[in-house]
């Protein structure tokens, strides 16, 4: 086994607010490797933005803090560096894209001074030799007639070209991680399979790690070797896309799936729903999280929370304490009898 | 024309007994001004260009398309949200036809009771300010119907029909989560028992685990009520699963019209081919082995149209001479499968 790309160990960052301690991120780990491809899905406010801004440190005190943890990038435990050497890692090692192009790119700056200030502030080159490479960074990632598009400002792009150009700024450093949190949401499905095809011929090419975060299972089977699936601030199951989508283990993730309309799905059939809403993450259950919205939760489950730990032996980790004993791949997924649990609506509503 | 004269003229229209609403001709077209005092038009983004069609009573017909295709104005103007640059929309109620387009005064008022809206963000569409009560029973309010202690009773009612229990009904929005919003929403759209629901884009601010249930909902409550639905959306998975029919748009212009399982299984528009590529789906082995038809370029701006087929600067297909000269019309080239394509061609995407 190689050495580890990134180490994050019992990572927890909670946000102080008027209702309470917001325990947005409270206790995950877990290992990225050089060149993988990772997803992490889940649905709003489960935590997966807040990971990606823990590693760049991008929680902002006094609201938010990262309580405990680790996360150790190539060795370093970023936590412990001062923070002009970090700001040499963000942007540089370790590139991040956001949701929307628009607000992460500067209005009143050329495209082309943006770029270049990234490459001046990560490489020693001088001015023209980084107007070089933006325009080569803009090639790659098919922006055409690069050269004078530099001296175009955001808003003479579309919304697939912005973020096409925070792609090529993403790369232009040549990190060992890119981190895209969301980034094709905001785009239409051709443009989305457009910038999807690019990312991965782009982190395919030069073996950059991609952690992608999103909420679409579609786009993560598309693109990802591994999947860490979260919920309510915790990992609740990761492993290949292959094992988290053929052979889903945790209770939510087999939910998450029985739930998806899918496109080659020519059934006339009611969809499996999740009942309830994920719980408040000022007042999270006693116990597993997911229990109160869970079909299968029995009485441990309402005093002990599962940890994240192997099933079987290709890598598989769950935190539920029946994963052994379900077979949730046999499971007819029937919704014509909405499973039954004693999730009260008003119990669901998050903060 | 006057009102009535609108409506007689709607009178004779032939609209066979299935077909509830019958859209003929729709445009919409949005003045581009310049100056602030003497508002100069100079120009006009063409949002509908000249679309009909037609949905059957207790049927969901699915209007899908991109940003900018103009799915959301067509709504808006069937509903009469919008006032029509020109066409006609016939709806029936009641046993005769009216043009809604041209429908004022008590006439409107009487279809609007018939005809409904559910907005994509529950979190806009709901005022904070008002409880959950008040905004179900809005509508019984508007139209004056009941008394307070029926209306009561009414949104009590309603709120058990939508899945919310009635002690909701001092509640204010901001104590429901968006699942639970989008249920008020549906539960303030039953209020006047409409026959007809526009759902524009209804679940697609809703995570995925909320989104199959308010599915199912909307699934239940067209089967209780005989409604037909008018479905907007963008998700091309969540579309094929609620429709009986779908129309394909892009710019302003339907591409393709045909029964579900027609549309995904053997499309035949180009356009239609390239957005059925690009929509993934949850399974590893079978994105591997799929390929993508990746269109080049973006949508063109609806202010300044291609000449002849709107989509022929991204056509894969397009020929010169033809496709960027003459606009293509919506034919039907198998039975109930409509295309407006010169060059169509069944291709199986996925």
């Amino acid at each position: 086994m190689p050495e580890p790309l990134l180490r994050v160990e019992d990572l927890r960052t909670y946000f102080a607010t008027e209702e309470g301690v917001v325990r947005a991120v409270d206790g995950i780990s877990f290992e990225m490797y050089p060149g993988e491809r990772r997803g992490v899905v889940g649905e709003s406010g489960s935590g997966k933005s807040v990971t990606a801004m823990s590693i760049m440190r991008l929680i902002e005190p006094p609201a938010g803090n990262i309580v405990t943890g680790q996360i150790v990038f190539q060795g370093t435990n970023l936590l412990e560096l001062p923070e002009d050497e970090m700001q040499r890692i963000r942007g540089g090692k370790i590139a991040m894209i956001f949701q929307d192009p628009m607000t992460a790119l500067n209005p009143v700056y050329t495209i082309g001074d943006q770029l270049m200030e990234t490459i001046m502030l990560h490489q020693k080159v001088g001015r023209a030799e980084a107007r070089e490479i933006a325009i080569k960074a803009l090639e790659d990632v098919q922006i055409p007639n690069a050269e004078q598009r530099l001296g175009d400002y955001p808003h003479q792009f579309s919304g697939g070209m912005r973020q096409r150009v925070m792609i090529a700024m993403g790369l232009s450093c040549n990190p060992d991680l890119l981190i895209a949190d969301e980034p094709t949401t905001a785009l239409d499905v051709t443009t989305q399979a457009q910038i999807m095809d690019l990312m991965l011929n782009l982190a395919e090419e030069r073996g950059t790690a991609v952690m992608l975060i999103t909420h679409d299972l579609g786009v993560v089977a598309g693109f990802c070797d591994t999947v860490q699936v979260m919920y309510a601030g915790g990992i609740v199951e990761s492993g290949t896309a292959d094992d988290i989508f053929h052979n889903p283990q945790h209770p939510y993730t087999w939910g998450l799936l029985a739930s998806m309309t899918r496109l080659d799905d020519a059934r006339k059939h009611r969809l499996h729903s999740i009942p309830g809403a994920p719980p408040s993450l000022i007042r999270l259950p006693e116990g597993c999280r997911f229990r109160p919205r869970c079909e299968f939760a029995v009485d441990v489950c309402r005093q002990i929370l599962p940890v994240l730990s192997p099933v079987g032996d290709d890598g598989r980790l769950v935190a539920c304490h029946r994963a052994e004993e379900l077979d949730l791949k046999t499971l007819e997924v029937d919704a014509a009898s909405s499973p039954q649990v004693d999730a009260d609506p008003a119990e669901g509503v998050s903060a | 024309m006057t009102d009535t004269a609108r409506y007689a003229a709607a009178q004779g229209t032939e609209l066979p007994e299935n077909v509830i609403l019958r859209v003929n001709h729709l445009v919409k077209e949005f003045p581009i001004t310049r100056g602030v005092f003497f508002k100069k038009q100079i120009g006009s983004v063409k949002a509908v260009s000249d679309i009909s069609f037609e949905i059957r009573r207790g049927e969901t017909l699915g209007l899908v398309g991109e940003s900018g295709c103009g799915k959301s104005t067509t709504a808006r103007c069937v509903l009469r949200l919008l006032e029509p640059t020109s066409g006609e929309v016939l709806f029936r109620t009641n046993g005769e036809v009216v043009d809604i387009a041209g429908a004022e005064g008590d006439t409107l008022r009487r279809i609007r009771r018939e005809m409904q809206i559910v907005f994509q963000d529950p979190y806009a569409s709901l005022n904070p300010r008002m409880t959950v009560a008040s905004i179900v029973a809005e509508p019984l309010v508007v139209h004056g119907i009941g008394t307070k202690q029926e209306r009561t009773d009414r949104v009590k009612e309603l709120l058990s029909v939508v899945g919310l229990s009635p002690e909701h009904a001092n509640r204010y929005p901001h104590e429901f989560s968006g699942g639970q919003r989008q249920r008020i929403g549906v539960a303030r759209a039953l209020a006047l028992n409409p026959s007809f629901m526009v759902l524009d884009e209804p679940v697609s601010a809703l995570d995925v685990s909320i989104q199959a249930q308010v599915l199912n909902l909307l699934e239940d409550l067209q089967e209780e009520f005989g409604l037909t639905y008018l479905f907007i959306a963008h998700d091309l998975s969540v579309v094929r699963h609620i429709s009986d029919r779908v129309a394909v748009m892009y710019l302003g212009k339907i591409a393709e019209l045909a029964d579900r399982d027609a549309l995904y299984e053997r499309p035949m528009h180009p356009y239609s081919h390239a957005l059925l590529s690009a929509v993934p789906i949850p399974d590893p082995d079978v994105e591997a082995r799929r390929k993508r038809i990746l269109l080049e370029g973006d949508i063109p701006s609806p202010a300044n149209p291609p000449q002849g087929c709107r989509f022929h600067t991204r056509c894969p297909k397009k020929q010169e001479g033809v496709c960027d000269v003459e606009v293509p019309e919506l034919r039907e080239l198998e039975p109930d499968h409509w295309v407006a394509c010169h060059f169509p061609e069944v291709k199986k995407v996925f």
